[in-house]
């Protein structure tokens, strides 16, 4: 047994030592203080955490994780939902087949859609208890105020990523709760046709902001391909581009412990 | 109770009262850490350099944070695909415009707001009040002044700022979505968790407007105007007098006369929701002021 663990150690340090290993991870890593510091500098993937932490804010029971759930949350979102696009037609013929389809016929297609699913309600909850988080321990007090403003955006873009993939299935549930949720629009005041001062500025119900968001005057073929490319490209988009912001931010001003 | 059973495992309620426990839970923890940190700071004078020690007491990212959040992503993707596997995602009949479900429920997250329109006309309680809660949000680090309590639990030092965002999240954020998923039956009406949904269920409330518990015409011009003068005074009296009294105070000096506004507006703003609450369920109020445009 020594034996065999000695041979695989000696294989993967000759490996190490070839000009492809050294290609692809850049440097050794050895358990010293440089080489972990190394670690975190020279990685693309780490390059946002900080080389040192205050042992204080790695306590479970300080930041509660949620704001670290909430991105791993969104990336598995980010997988599934590539995946689930794979077994998708956006048009209204054939949307609720396609769902039934992930149910019944493709393999492993009713875990994809269900964790996809739970996992974007929970991120709903998460978000809202980061925020609750970052509020008891006043995180958003100076330098990091403007942090708090874009937090407050993500949020909103979570509710939008959540309410446009509600569309999605095509059946009664999120049919519903969409014409409910949009039936708002149409009370804006100035811009929706029953609004305060809408019918004055000449709002119909096909000229008004809720046609401009359902591209009609009812939920339909327009609004399902509208929630789908809303749900798929620009809200991940506008969320992707304002979480590394946001994590940039938390560098440059500081986490919950002060200056990192 | 069978009936609280069968709302209790519809559609993606489950994750509703998940939410609920959550959020309960860590309401909990936060009080429990700030009133164990004011008491640990009213015992020792030396705390803020107890907190710059704890600031300097660092220890590497890779591999002790980094090894944390490997774990995490484990267990959560564990969770979820158990989550998964046990309980399937709603699905109901292919949509049809036709047939309009009753109660037709706005996704769970939005209810809160659903349950404002009971109060309020969709476009104070789905347009204006939704952007007041955006816009207010982002106003809190600019109009919290207060440099204490930045970076860690507590409650003695901050009890304006906790004592309100605390009641606008628990209260009126969750309690309302809570009240909208479990309590709203057939009809938008409220139902008891061991009451059956009965869809023929009729209640007959009349409901009133401000001025016809006077008996003046609310439509009218004198009606308009009273109605007016009341919302008007609402918002002077409730953002004049606590500033006539802390008029001189070091806060008010501090904070300023448009930060000062600021904060009453969407304080009382905010605070018109549980008032028009009450008011509908003892008085039956229906608009305080009524107008050919508008109606609040």
């Amino acid at each position: 047994m020594e034996r065999f663990i000695n041979k695989i150690r000696q294989v993967i340090g000759e490996m190490s030592r070839t000009h492809m290993w050294r290609s692809f991870f850049r440097r050794r890593h050895d358990d010293t203080r440089r080489s972990r510091t190394l670690a975190i500098v020279g990685n693309f993937f780490m390059h946002l955490h900080p080389v040192m932490i205050a042992r204080q804010a790695i306590k479970p029971n300080h930041t509660w994780c949620m704001g670290g759930i909430t991105f791993f949350l969104f990336l598995f979102l980010t997988l599934t939902g590539v995946l689930l696009m794979f077994y998708y037609h956006p048009d209204t013929r054939n949307a609720y087949w396609d769902v039934k389809d992930l149910k019944y016929n493709v393999v492993f297609g009713s875990i994809l859609r269900n964790t996809h699913r739970w996992g974007a309600h929970l991120m709903v909850i998460t978000v809202m208890i980061h925020m609750f988080r970052v509020f008891m321990t006043g995180s958003y007090k100076p330098p990091r105020e403007f942090n708090w403003v874009v937090g407050v955006i993500l949020l909103v873009l979570t509710f939008l990523l959540s309410f446009s993939g509600y569309l999605l299935t095509w059946d009664q549930l999120g049919f519903w709760a969409i014409t409910v949720g949009t039936n708002m629009a149409r009370a804006t005041p100035f811009l929706g046709h029953e609004g305060p001062f809408g019918e004055q500025l000449g709002m119909t119900a096909f000229n008004d902001i809720r046609f401009a968001i359902l591209g009609g005057s009812e939920v339909g073929g327009n609004a399902l391909l509208r929630a789908y490319i809303w749900h798929c490209i620009a809200f991940p988009l506008m969320t992707s581009i304002l979480m590394g912001l946001h994590f940039w931010r938390v560098r440059k001003d500081g986490g919950s412990t002060g200056q990192l | 109770m069978e009936n609280f059973l069968k709302v209790l495992l519809v559609k993606d309620n489950e994750v509703i009262a998940l939410c609920g426990i959550i959020v309960i839970f860590f309401t909990i923890v936060a009080f429990v850490r700030a009133i164990k940190n004011d008491r640990l700071k009213r015992k020792s004078t030396a705390a803020k350099d107890t907190k710059e020690e704890q600031a300097n007491d660092k220890i590497q990212v890779w591999p002790y944070l980094v090894r944390k959040e490997f774990i995490v992503c484990i267990w959560l993707t564990i969770g979820l695909l158990v989550w998964g596997c046990i309980t399937d995602a709603p699905l109901e009949e292919f949509a049809n415009p036709n047939v309009t479900p009753n109660p037709s429920k706005a996704p769970w997250y939005f209810l809160g707001l659903q349950e404002m329109l009971v109060y309020f006309d969709p476009w104070i309680a789905g347009v204006i009040l939704p952007s007041l809660i955006i816009v207010g949000l982002m106003a809190i680090p600019y109009v919290d002044i207060n440099p204490k309590g930045n970076g860690y639990y507590t409650f003695r030092e901050r009890i304006f700022a906790i004592t309100v965002f605390c009641f606008g999240f628990l209260v009126l954020w969750i309690m309302l979505i809570v009240v909208g998923v479990f309590l709203r039956g057939p009809g938008w009406l409220i139902f008891m968790p061991w009451q059956e949904w009965d869809s023929h269920r009729i209640v007959a409330e009349t409901n009133y407007d401000f001025t016809q518990f006077f008996g003046i015409d609310s439509k009218s011009l004198l009606g308009f105007f009273i109605g007016g003068w009341v919302v008007a005074l609402y918002y002077v009296l409730g953002m004049g007098i606590p500033y006539v009294v802390m008029r001189k105070g070091k806060t008010m000096a501090k904070l300023g006369i448009v930060r000062y506004a600021l904060v009453a507006f969407l304080f009382w703003t905010m605070l018109a929701l549980p008032i028009k609450i009450l008011l509908r369920l003892m008085m039956n109020l229906k608009y305080v002021w009524v107008t050919p445009w508008f109606n609040i």
